[in-house]
């Protein structure tokens, strides 16, 4: 296992390096000087010579690109000039609370999904599959970013059950009950399209793992149908529903952008519409790659964990 | 072609996202025509009206402009910039994925390379990028989203094309000196555009959602323009005070996306040919029982089938996979029904404990009785509890038939303690014991092994072992040997007559080949088109058949208990058990039939122990 991991680990380093460089490409199609397109209103003469110093931007683009992962790799991410203040540090600041929306909506999909995947498909036909179906298409057919304005109206406006926005009380908030009152519509509203879809992806995985032979083994030992159901065939049809959850796992990430717009969550989505529209664009290309880079691991733990599931991929 | 709509019709839901979709395309296909407000003039006078208000049936929105011709306006745009961005993908990313499926080699794995590092990105974080650098505004909002959806059709169409590049008529094209250019365009084109087309059409409302989605950040269209996206993000700022402004462009992109998701799932299923089939079908916990009577006999055996019938339901046509079987196998005795795939001795054998998959199969009538009791008629519960415990199977083909996620331990255990609520440690030392009695070497470590990380014969013996594990009275073996070569099978038969000379067992025992029936079985019953030709003592049988069919699959073994195992060479097929002709199902395949053998029902009969299903049988079974 350890072995398996480690592979997964090396094998990740051409994958991260291939984001730097996407991402480098991308950046480099900024028309105009470099220097001056990153400081933009503070590109004074100085400035850009200072900047032009320190990352390069007068040489040819592939030196400019190893100076630039040089940084990186050294913790060095630049400064953003908008905000005046490290790359890094800002990212990291807003990075926790984009984890605490992601992660949490992560496992809200995660668990919906798979549930109503199974019983989707262990009544395939019946009404809870008709109902599961018909929710699930709603699901993964509404924008999240309207899915949550509509939740601000009904839940915080006419109801005034939870918070419009924000993470925590401006006043006498702070605690984890505080966190969890704000969390709770935008993690949903950030889960539906996911959860929308790994439903409909387990319910298909069982399905099919439901007229294996070995599911007519364990019947004819008379195993009981809910433990056919929920060990037999669901740990077969993980095996095929990890990897949705891995993917989905990327679009929650990054459709955290929309949810943070909506619930004015301090996250690192709003952190970058904010950067790209005041075209700080060192805070941009920090951000994106360290973002991706999160999601590189995040996936080599799917890997990981597909692994331990499946004795059959280590061989 | 019209056979594909008359099914995406019959999906009532995909007709109605049809209709939906078809509709809003027309409205903003024709709303420059038609007699709207003016979009952009802004009157201050009159912000934020309602819904139903004069003039302005949706209200106005924050600057006063009529939301009615904004959302259709708004409407046109979204779909626009969708579709050409889902062109624009599939063109990209399909040339793409043609030249590096066509050429192959270094191209191909360079190329793919590339796609996989842009697939490693969260999409929309690239999208976002995309954006940065180019600059918010509509068309870089599509150029984004066109961007990261080419990954999706390169990968696919790269897929198709290196299947297709290897066939005969690329060749033939490359031989006659044809240009890769040509044969690109003439030859391959053709034949991957469908494929292209249905993954247009289910990314398009993807994409509608995406542009929408950064034009609500601020990063799509830029006022006065807008799309649904940006009426939706600029009317968030009054989403408390006026929600009616928010609501009619979030309704319209939820419509638009719902109907294409509606049509696109129909087009799927549309060309889903298991779908009809109904192989996608749940198998419920046992086989639907639908019969009108239950058939009254005295017990004859520890078990007795008599008169079942099992079909398959599929669509409206029925297959009669069991027809009219009654059999009966005693303490210590050993059955072996005998018959070519299709024959239907498989079904008769799952029919047993109800393990038929329903749907398609229902058994519709006759009773399977165990010691008695009638298992057709057993609550779930009741069958389950017999099920492995009284009556147990073994399967062909292990690797299949046990679970590959699970230890063979834990199958092992799993199947004791469905019955008994053994401790584990017991349980499993129970386990161990089983598997020392199929004579498998090093037990204990094989308890830890995965069923891949075994050999075939040694699997089988695991599938033996948790057959008996529970010391059940009858044991259907449906053709456990199949899989494996001579000298194993030989071990696994010789395994299963020891352990029912010892323990007593009745086994029904499927199998297509003479044979193994010969080296096992006391008594035999040969299927054919899902009824039982002929039957008696193994010995008489072998010595004498009585029907042309028995003598042909006889004949078929050139040595008995060795040598090659194969039906091949009965000339003909066996029919498809939908359509059965009348009289003697054999007669197409029979050199003896007559013109009487094609006429009426023909009766199982004969003087006891033996009976034959013919007209015209070989000698007369004495
Ligand atoms: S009934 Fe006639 S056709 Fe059928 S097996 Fe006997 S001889 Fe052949």
């Amino acid at each position: 296992m350890t072995g398996y991991i480690l592979r997964r680990l090396v094998s990740a380093i051409p994958v991260l390096l291939g984001i730097t460089v996407i991402v480098f490409l991308i950046m480099a199609m900024i028309p105009g000087d470099p220097a001056t397109a990153i400081l933009g209103s503070y590109a004074t003469p100085e400035n850009v010579a200072r900047i032009n110093a320190s990352l390069g931007l007068d040489k040819p683009l592939v030196q400019r690109y190893f100076i630039w992962l040089g940084h990186m790799l050294t913790g060095d991410f630049g400064r953003s000039y908008a905000l005046n203040r490290p790359v890094l540090d800002e990212i990291l600041d807003r990075f926790s609370a984009t984890m605490v929306l992601a992660g949490t909506s992560f496992v809200l999909c995660a668990i919906l999904g798979v549930l109503a995947g199974v019983v989707s498909a262990a009544r395939q036909y019946g009404w809870a599959d008709r109902a599961i179906t018909f929710v699930v298409l709603i699901g993964i057919s509404v924008p999240s970013f309207f899915l949550g304005m509509m939740m601000i109206l009904i839940f915080a406006v006419r109801l005034k059950w939870l918070p419009v926005s924000g993470m925590y009380a401006i006043y006498g908030g702070g605690d984890l009950a505080d966190l969890a009152r704000h969390l709770a519509m935008p993690a949903l509203a950030l889960a539906a399209v996911a959860t929308g879809v790994i439903a409909r992806m387990a319910r298909s995985a069982m399905l099919e793992v439901l007229r294996q032979d070995y599911i007519r083994t364990a019947r004819a030992k008379g195993v009981s149908e809910t433990r056919v159901v929920l060990r037999h065939a669901l740990k077969a049809a993980m095996v095929s529903i990890l990897p949705v959850l891995g993917l989905q796992a990327g679009f929650v990430l990054s459709g955290a952008v929309y949810i943070e717009m909506v619930f004015q969550w301090p996250g690192v989505g709003r952190m970058l519409v904010d950067a790209i529209l005041k075209r700080d664009i060192l805070l941009v290309q920090g951000g994106v790659v360290f973002v991706a880079a999160c999601y590189v691991v995040f996936n080599i733990a799917v890997d990981v964990v597909q692994g331990l599931l499946d004795p059959r991929i280590k061989a | 072609m019209s056979g594909f709509l008359k099914l995406l019709l019959r999906n009532r839901l995909a007709a109605l996202g049809g209709v939906v979709i078809t509709g809003i395309v027309a409205l903003a296909l024709v709303t420059p025509l038609l007699p709207l407000q003016p979009p952009d003039v802004t009157n201050t006078a009159e912000r934020f009206a309602r819904p139903f208000s004069p003039g302005h049936l949706l209200g106005t929105d924050n600057l006063g402009r009529d939301l009615l011709s904004r959302l259709l306006l708004g409407t046109r745009l979204s779909l626009a910039v969708g579709t050409v961005a889902a062109l624009g993908a599939a063109v990209t990313g399909s040339a793409i994925g043609i030249v590096a499926g066509y050429f192959g080699g270094r191209t191909d794995n360079v190329i793919m390379r590339l796609i996989d590092m842009l697939m490693a990105f969260p999409y929309i974080l690239l999208a976002l990028a995309i954006v940065a650098a180019l600059g918010p505004g509509l068309v870089n909002a599509l150029i984004a989203v066109a961007a990261v959806n080419v990954p999706f059709f390169a990968r696919n169409i790269r897929g198709l094309t290196v299947g297709l590049a290897g066939r005969e008529f690329i060749d033939a094209a490359r031989l006659s000196g044809l240009g890769h250019t040509r044969i690109i365009l003439s030859e391959l084109l053709p034949n991957v555009l469908p494929v292209i087309v249905i993954g247009i059409s289910t990314t398009v409302g993807w994409m509608i959602l995406e542009t929408a989605g950064l034009s609500f950040l601020g990063l799509g269209s830029q006022p006065p323009q807008a799309d649904l996206g940006s009426m939706l993000g600029e009317a968030r700022a009054a989403l408390i005070t006026a929600p009616h402004s928010s609501v009619v462009p979030g309704i319209m992109i939820f419509l638009i996306v719902m109907s294409i998701n509606l049509l696109g799932d129909g087009v799927r299923d549309a060309l889903d040919p298991r779908l009809k089939s109904g192989a996608l079908s749940r198998p419920r916990a046992a086989t639907r029982v639908a019969r009108e009577h239950v058939p009254e006999v005295p017990q004859q055996g520890v078990l007795d089938l008599q008169n079942l019938e099992t079909q398959f339901h599929v669509g409206r046509r029925v297959y009669r996979a069991v027809n009219d079987v009654s059999l009966h196998v005693k303490p210590g005795e050993c059955l072996g029904i005998i018959g070519e795939s299709g024959s239907g001795k498989s079904v008769t054998a799952l029919s047993v404990m109800g393990l038929v998959a329903s749907p398609p199969g229902v058994i519709t009538g006759g009773a399977v009785r165990h010691d008695g009791t009638d298992l057709l008629s057993l609550r779930p519960g009741d069958l389950r509890a017999r099920r492995g415990a009284k009556v147990a199977y073994i399967f062909q083909d292990p690797l299949a038939t046990l679970h590959p996620l699970f230890t063979i331990g834990d199958q092992l255990i799993e199947a004791i303690r469905s019955h008994r609520a053994l401790p584990k440690a017991q349980a499993r030392a129970r386990a161990l014991e089983m598997l020392e009695a199929v004579r498998i070497p090093n037990p204990e470590s094989r308890l830890e092994n995965y069923p891949h990380e075994m050999s075939g014969g040694m699997r089988q013996r695991v599938g033996i072992a948790m057959a008996m594990i529970n010391e059940p009275e009858v044991i259907i073996a449906d053709e456990p040997t199949t899989a494996l070569d001579v000298t194993v099978q030989a071990q696994i038969l010789s395994l299963l007559d020891e352990l029912r000379r010892e323990r007593g067992l009745a086994i029904l025992f499927i199998t297509h080949d003479f044979g193994v029936v010969a080296q096992l079985c006391d008594r035999v019953a040969v299927m054919y088109a899902g009824r039982i030709v002929e039957e008696g003592p193994t010995m008489q049988i072998l010595d004498a058949p009585a029907h042309p069919y028995t003598k042909r699959l006889i004949a078929c073994v050139p040595e008995l208990g060795g040598g090659r195992r194969t039906l091949a060479a009965i000339p003909g097929l066996p029919p498809v058990v939908d359509k059965l002709p009348e009289g003697c199902a054999f007669a197409p395949r029979c050199a003896k039939a007559q013109e009487a053998c094609r006429r009426g029902e023909i009766a199982l009969e004969g003087a006891a122990p033996r009976a034959v299903r013919c007209l015209f049988p070989e000698e007369a079974p004495t």
